[in-house]
């Protein structure tokens, strides 16, 4: 496409705005939260990502999924500003909320930048159509925050690659289709140097999926049992025991979060995000005219718009090589203290009816169970902690922390016991 | 071992234009040579502040003519005047430099945007005069806003009186008030506002000097006991300036937090250093996590600071709708955050952090300053809170 076919990004917007206007309807989150509460049945919820996969195929038709993705592998070929023009437009408006992340970023993003021309013609085209989910299978039973010390092992068969081990936490692995999954493939070498990225069904033989109830009762975490799963070496992502390099932009996308390009989401600092809005709980328990509440609504707000343009400096610090690619540290790190913060925030202001509620409490009810949930944003997608680790040693150059395990081989390093259920059962 | 920060660090306002580049720069130059942490504490006890010959050569930088149009004498680099200037206050943030450069931007763009009509630039010469006094550098302004007794609260007084008006009232703290040569008094008349322009020694006008935590800010207490001007000193309308006044309360604020970014900025950047350089138990700070952590805390909030305060900044700039929300964010969280990283900043100093040796306490001052003028955090939040339910429960 020449420069001059390239439509302006005003006049996109104008042309994006007439079609959400005219083709979806308004947001309405309540599915997605009770979902998330653990609130909806199976089949409820399978309705739910059905809705969604519809959805996208609706912008697909549209011409408005991968709009900043190459027309080769079915998307717009435009830029990220085009993606973001329309973002900004889908404010208020119903979009496909789940498949977002992790299915465009990093599952997409990572084959994007690493995948072969076939994985790529084979698979995007997939995804944005909505027929195809993925889910990164990344944390393991042993350790998520330590990502190089996977232990899930490929061994090499001729021109297959045969997987054992167990992935978990993977959120909505029992509802999606494929998961990139990083295994070592050399025990070896020293951890960093011995794995390697492979691409799998979830819905196959020697692929086991189970749900984990977590604490508010929501069953969207899953633990994934590999037992003898023979993967053609054709759907190996990156070379082999080159796992930690496509690891590194994995962990880049992962932390880019809402800010990477691929996302078809309104901005962050919309008021009409999915989150419970404070002013609701407030004007639900009768509670808007204290003073201290007020506060805590303008302080919610505050948060929440000052993420919304800091996503935006890194996003545009980062693509500009202003920044490293690690400074989406900086906006990770934010995110989980401030939606962690917010959750507090809408917890103190329902007051006792955020610890005792009945359904017609409104906003406030279940308040609690998002208190109890607190540090989920904190903890998905790599932790803060992670984040700190990184911004100090990698944004800062502050020294790393001593640890024991970078050269020996990754055979010797010392492991504790492993969370979850025992792969070997 | 040094630190790589320099490298990494991300200046204000992401991708400056050359031009912007330069005015930065020379103000940097400027102010190091002519604001050195020496020269601040030599003004400690000056009742003034600052030097007058200082701020004539700042004039000539563009110190106080950003905001001004070209017609008037003034004339910004990039055609946002105000954006321009948030480069300078960063740069007075970084240095903790002297000056009245809030109050005087503030009085000259007021004075300019009521001699400028709307439409046509045409020039009223009542103001004209003070204007190019201003923008020159020969004399400064103080605006006379702040009362006691909350944010937002006006109980001075100015009526009119056949071919003069009448001011009554009490205004503090009002910023360098015993130094300028002009003070912009902000009152009601009825349940509008009006401004006026007093030339500093008119009969009525009483000023006493207040303490404050920065070493050269000077504040004072300015009282207007039945001070009778001519109508010509009246700056837009009697009664009608409303608008204008909260356009230069978010000037004010755009300002002040520029500069406090700054100042973290630089607290920011010492700190670090003093991690590299500072061993305990064998090596240096910068290898524990507990403060490596911390270290990432205030990075984050320093790059947060730096989001809020261009976008703000964007939009008073641009009168944009959402200015008003956008602002009183920026202030909040700037007020807040400013104070937790230097503070911060002190700890990871350790007893050094507390003395007047050491240069941390300069930015630390700065920024507490800052946080209380013109609506503190908590004022924010409650402006930011009404702002939210109202747009809440109208959609
Ligand atoms: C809602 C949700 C969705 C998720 N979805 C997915 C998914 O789709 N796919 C997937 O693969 N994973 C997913 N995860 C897993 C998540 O990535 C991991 O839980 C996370 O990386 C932490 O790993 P861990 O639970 O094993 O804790 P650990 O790594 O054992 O860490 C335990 C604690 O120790 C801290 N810690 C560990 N090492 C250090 C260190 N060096 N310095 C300082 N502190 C340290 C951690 O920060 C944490 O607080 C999800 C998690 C949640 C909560």
């Amino acid at each position: 496409m020449t420069a001059a076919e390239v439509e302006g990004v005003e006049g996109y917007r104008v042309r994006a705005r007439s079609w959400i206007r005219s083709n979806l309807e308004p947001a309405d989150f309540t599915t997605l939260e009770a979902g998330l509460a653990g609130e909806l049945s199976e089949a409820e919820e399978l309705a739910a990502i059905d809705h969604e996969r519809r959805l996208q195929r609706k912008l697909f038709d549209a011409g408005y999924a991968g709009i900043s993705i190459d027309r080769d592998y079915g998307g717009q070929g435009l830029s990220p500003a085009h993606q973001r023009a329309f973002n900004e437009e889908l404010t208020g408006f119903d979009y496909p909320a789940r498949l977002q992340v992790p299915n465009f970023s990093p599952c997409a993003a990572v084959l994007l930048d690493f995948g072969t021309e076939d994985q790529k013609r084979t698979h995007i085209p997939a995804i944005l159509k909505g027929e195809k989910l993925w889910m990164q299978l990344l944390s393991e039973p042993s350790g998520g925050s330590d990502v190089a010390a996977a232990l899930t092992t490929a061994v090499r068969d001729g021109d297959e690659w045969i997987l054992n081990g167990s992935k978990i936490w993977t959120t909505g692995a029992w509802w999606s289709d494929w998961g990139l999954c990083l295994a070592r493939t050399n025990w070896d070498a020293p951890k960093h140097r011995g794995l390697t990225v492979f691409i799998f069904p979830l819905h196959r033989d020697g692929v086991d999926v189970h749900r984990i109830e977590m604490l508010n009762g929501s069953k969207e975490f899953c633990q994934e049992f590999l037992t003898d799963v023979r993967v053609p070496d054709s759907d190996r992502v990156g070379d082999v025991d080159q796992g930690w390099t496509v690891g590194t932009r994995w962990m880049f996308h992962e932390r880019m979060l809402y800010n990477s390009p691929l996302i078809t989401a309104p901005p962050t600092g919309r008021p009409t995000q999915g989150a419970v809005s404070p002013v609701g709980v407030a004007r639900d328990i009768g509670v808007l005219d204290d003073p201290r509440v007020r506060d805590l609504i303008g302080e919610a707000r505050m948060l929440e718009m000052v993420e919304g343009e800091l996503q935006e400096r890194i996003g545009t610090a980062v693509r500009s090589g202003r920044m490293s690619d690690q400074g989406a540290a900086i906006a990770r790190l934010y995110h989980g203290v401030s939606a962690a913060r917010a959750r507090s925030i809408n917890f103190e202001i329902a007051g006792a009816t955020g610890a005792a509620w009945v359904d017609d409490d409104g906003s406030a009810a279940g308040r609690g169970i998002d208190f109890l949930m607190r540090q989920s944003p904190c903890i998905a997608g790599g932790t803060t902690e992670m984040a700190r680790n990184v911004i100090s040693e990698r944004v800062l150059g502050m020294p790393r922390d001593r640890t024991t395990d970078r050269d020996l081989p990754f055979r010797e390093v010392p492991r504790g016991p492993a969370a979850g259920a025992d792969s070997r059962s | 071992m040094t630190s790589i920060f320099s490298t990494v660090v991300v200046t204000m306002l992401l991708e400056p234009t050359p031009d912007q580049e330069f005015l930065k720069e020379t103000t940097a130059k400027f102010l190091t040579s002519q604001a050195s942490v020496a020269e601040i504490r030599r003004l400690r006890d000056d009742p003034i502040g600052f030097d007058r010959d200082y701020w004539r050569r700042g004039a000539d930088l563009g110190w106080t003519s950003l905001l001004v149009p070209e017609a008037l004498g003034g004339g910004s680099v990039s055609g946002r005047g105000l954006i321009d200037l948030t480069l300078i206050a960063h740069e007075f943030g970084r240095h903790a430099a002297p000056g009245p450069l809030v109050p005087t931007n503030v009085v000259a763009a007021a004075l300019a945007a009521s001699a400028v009509g709307p439409s046509a630039p045409s020039v009223s010469t009542e103001h004209s005069d003070v204007i190019g006094a201003l923008l020159s550098g020969r004399a400064t302004a103080s605006w006379c806003m702040e009362e006691t007794g909350g944010f937002g609260r006006m109980t001075t007084e100015a009526r009119r009186d056949g071919q003069e008006v009448v001011l009554s009232g009490t205004k503090r703290p009002a910023e360098s008030a015993a130094q300028a040569d002009f003070l912009l008094v902000t009152a009601k008349t009825g349940e509008g506002a009006t401004q006026v322009l007093i030339p500093s020694g008119t009969p009525g006008v009483s000023v006493r000097p207040m303490q404050t935590v920065d070493l050269t800010r000077r504040f004072a207490v300015a009282t207007f006991d039945e001070v009778r001007l001519p109508i010509a000193a009246v700056v837009g309308e009697v009664g009608s300036a409303s608008e204008e006044v909260e356009h230069q309360l978010r000037v004010a604020q755009v300002i002040l937090n520029a500069e406090t970014v700054g100042a973290m900025e630089r607290a920011f950047e010492m700190t670090v250093e003093w991690a590299f350089d500072r061993y305990s138990f064998g090596r240096p700070l910068a290898s524990y996590q507990e403060l490596k952590h911390r270290f990432a805390d205030m990075k984050t909030w320093l790059e947060s600071s730096h989001a809020i305060a261009d976008a703000s900044a964007e939009a008073v700039a641009a009168k944009a709708p959402d200015a008003g929300l956008l602002i009183s964010v920026a202030k909040a969280f700037i007020g807040h955050y400013g104070g937790e990283l230097i503070q911060d900043c002190v700890q990871i100093h350790g007893g050094i952090g507390l003395t007047f040796e050491h240069d941390l306490h300069l930015f630390l001052r700065r920024a507490t300053l800052n946080s209380s003028l013109f609506g503190t955090p908590a004022d924010h939040r409650q402006r930011i809170s009404t702002i939210t339910i109202a747009e809440e429960c109208a959609g």
